[in-house]
């Protein structure tokens, strides 16, 4: 109805004034997002400035935004006071691990709870759904007894083990899965693949764009993580990251130029991750939402 | 396609990676920590059985009844506001442009990064003597105060940080809910002549209150949960004005070996978050508008 010609024609002809009101909020629109886009990007580029910046001139006044001499100086420190390589290895290796596993595990079962009918499936689908209500605070002082108990304390194994299973996840393959056309699998079928064969062949493939979301979310959900490690991981050989730049603060309050070096190295790969992946993280965090 | 016959037996194949994960690191906590918070537990002497001596301890405990408001309070001050930015960001980016893809970028750097990494960065700029914050500030004549470490301003630093964080998140889920919305309704409140501020609050808003009655449940859940801002930025302080109920639970289960305890706190912070999402589940029946 609002695109009939003749109220088409009314826009064009009657509203002139309108369309300059309109051109001028536009402007204004336009300005507003600016300040805020830059009230975003300003806190990076202020502490990637103090990172090149020497000790020096961290305390003049006024403050430079372009250094005036420039240096690496921080970032040597950095891998000085801590090991730097090591704990850059934690990270990747931990994130790696969690999300290659969360997305297997979660395909998996989610194809399981889509595509067979046995006793149980709808309870075991509630328990998935229901693990999801209760925050991450109340499974973790028993987790970090369970794992101390163990021996466990400061281990790699400690960050990923607890992290793979993912409700979420297999929640998302499990929806997607459902909605696989029949004819795929029958197809694999008949040229004789069992479940396991079909699986990987026709029915993971399939999932990819949940496996490349969910995959994204997880990669930031572990490289970011923070209360965890905190509680199993604080020894320097085993930390992570943000740990790691907890305890970098902890001990070198006032080395500002040392400590955003070490915030720039945790945070440059998750955006890179990101500006790769952009298309992809905007649809899941629309899904991740509920489980961040 | 279901899997029958000899390949239905299957399903416990793909199912038990995840679900003994799901069980072991998820659900076997969940109810040990119902258990152990009915003991009062240092891990290095006996477990003593208190039974819900926790629990009257808590009612009673200044510290935690402290928290639970400042809780409170950063929810009552982030929520509004940070649902207000992301969707005027919304709002201003809901149009086809190449300026507004790149936008969405920015807007979601703070997003993506780590929460320790970006709250040090803030904490370097809020600094009152040398940050960059107060330097600005003084340029126009005002001397600003200690962020951080002044009673007031330090709750006010974390909301608005946390608001800095969050606000990009907020709008990509805004976004969806705003192209949900048919175009022709706003087109036919502009023929009708509306002006763009009574087409949003007639049709838009209404229309978008489903996104509205999400967003805010999800990030009520989130801002219950509020710890790695406080953590980093204030540590609680000063005088213990921005503690919150996730840093008790660190500080009572780390600084005082108190596991019991620290557990029943987690359940509290359970069952808030049950109650605030059952009262947002029951009262949207009263203003969410479902579309058909």
């Amino acid at each position: 109805m609002a695109d009939s010609p003749l109220q088409v024609a009314d826009r064009s002809i009657v509203l002139p004034r309108k369309r300059a009101a309109v051109r001028l909020r536009r402007s204004a629109g336009w300005l507003v997002l600016g300040v805020l886009g830059l009230t975003m990007i300003f806190p990076f580029a202020w502490s990637l400035s103090t990172s090149f910046q020497g000790t020096d001139r961290l305390l003049q006044v006024p403050p430079q935004l372009i250094p005036e001499a420039p240096t690496l100086d921080a970032y040597r420190r950095v891998a000085e006071v801590i090991p730097l390589v090591r704990i850059l290895m934690n990270s990747i290796v931990v994130t790696l691990s969690v999300t290659i596993l969360q997305i297997i595990t979660s395909a998996l079962a989610g194809y399981g709870l889509a595509r067979f009918k046995f006793k149980g499936r709808q309870i075991l689908f509630l328990l998935y759904l229901g693990t999801l209500m209760v925050p991450f605070q109340v499974t973790i002082v028993p987790l970090f007894i369970g794992m101390s108990r163990l021996g466990w304390l400061n281990s790699l194994q400690a960050l990923i083990l607890p992290m793979i299973a993912s409700a979420f996840g297999v929640f998302l393959f499990r929806q997607y899965f459902l909605q696989m056309p029949d004819e795929m699998e029958e197809a694999a079928a008949i040229d004789g693949a069992g479940p396991w064969r079909t699986f990987w062949k026709v029915a993971f493939p399939y999932a990819r764009p949940v496996a490349a979301t969910h995959g994204i979310l997880a990669f930031m959900a572990s490289w970011n993580s923070f209360l965890w490690p905190l509680f199993i991981a604080r020894d320097e050989q085993s930390m992570t990251l943000p740990v790691g730049l907890a305890s970098l603060h902890g001990r070198y309050q006032t080395d500002w130029n040392l400590v955003m070096a070490g915030s720039v190295i945790a945070v440059v790969p998750v955006i890179l991750v990101f500006a790769a992946m952009q298309r992809h993280i905007a649809a899941g965090l629309l899904l991740g939402g509920v489980n961040r | 396609m279901t899997w029958l016959g000899s390949a239905r037996r299957w399903w416990v194949v793909f199912l038990a990676p995840s679900f003994a994960l799901l069980l072991l690191f998820t659900v076997v906590p969940i109810v040990a920590a119902g258990v152990l918070s009915l003991f009062e537990w240092d891990l290095l002497t006996k477990p003593e059985f208190v039974a819900l001596g926790n629990f009257t301890e808590l009612a009673g405990d200044r510290q935690f009844r402290a928290a639970v408001v400042h809780t409170l309070v950063f929810i009552a001050g982030y929520l509004p506001v940070v649902m207000v930015v992301g969707l005027s960001l919304a709002l201003l980016l809901n149009r086809r442009s190449r300026l507004a893809g790149v936008s969405r970028v920015v807007f979601f750097m703070p997003v993506v990064s780590a929460w320790v990494a970006v709250a040090l960065m803030w904490r370097w700029m809020l600094n009152s003597r040398f940050g960059v914050i107060n330097w600005m500030l003084s340029l126009v004549g005002i001397d600003g105060p200690q962020w951080l470490f002044e009673r007031g301003w330090a709750m006010v630093s974390v909301i608005a940080v946390s608001v800095w964080k969050d606000a990009g998140f907020v709008m990509i889920l805004f976004l969806a809910g705003l192209q949900a919305i048919p175009a022709d309704c706003r087109e036919a409140a502009f023929v009708d002549g509306a002006n763009p501020w009574q087409t949003f609050w007639k049709i838009t808003l209404p229309l978008l209150t489903p996104t509205v009655f999400l967003v805010s449940v999800i990030l009520l859940i989130n801002s219950f949960q509020v710890f790695e801002q406080v953590w980093i930025l204030t540590g609680g302080g000063p005088l213990e004005s921005t503690t919150v109920v996730v840093e008790q639970i660190v500080r009572n289960a780390f600084s005082f070996g108190r596991m019991g305890y620290a557990a029943a706190m987690s359940w509290i912070l359970f069952a808030f978050i049950f109650i605030v999402t059952l009262i947002q589940t029951r009262l949207q029946r009263r203003w969410v508008h479902y579309g058909g």
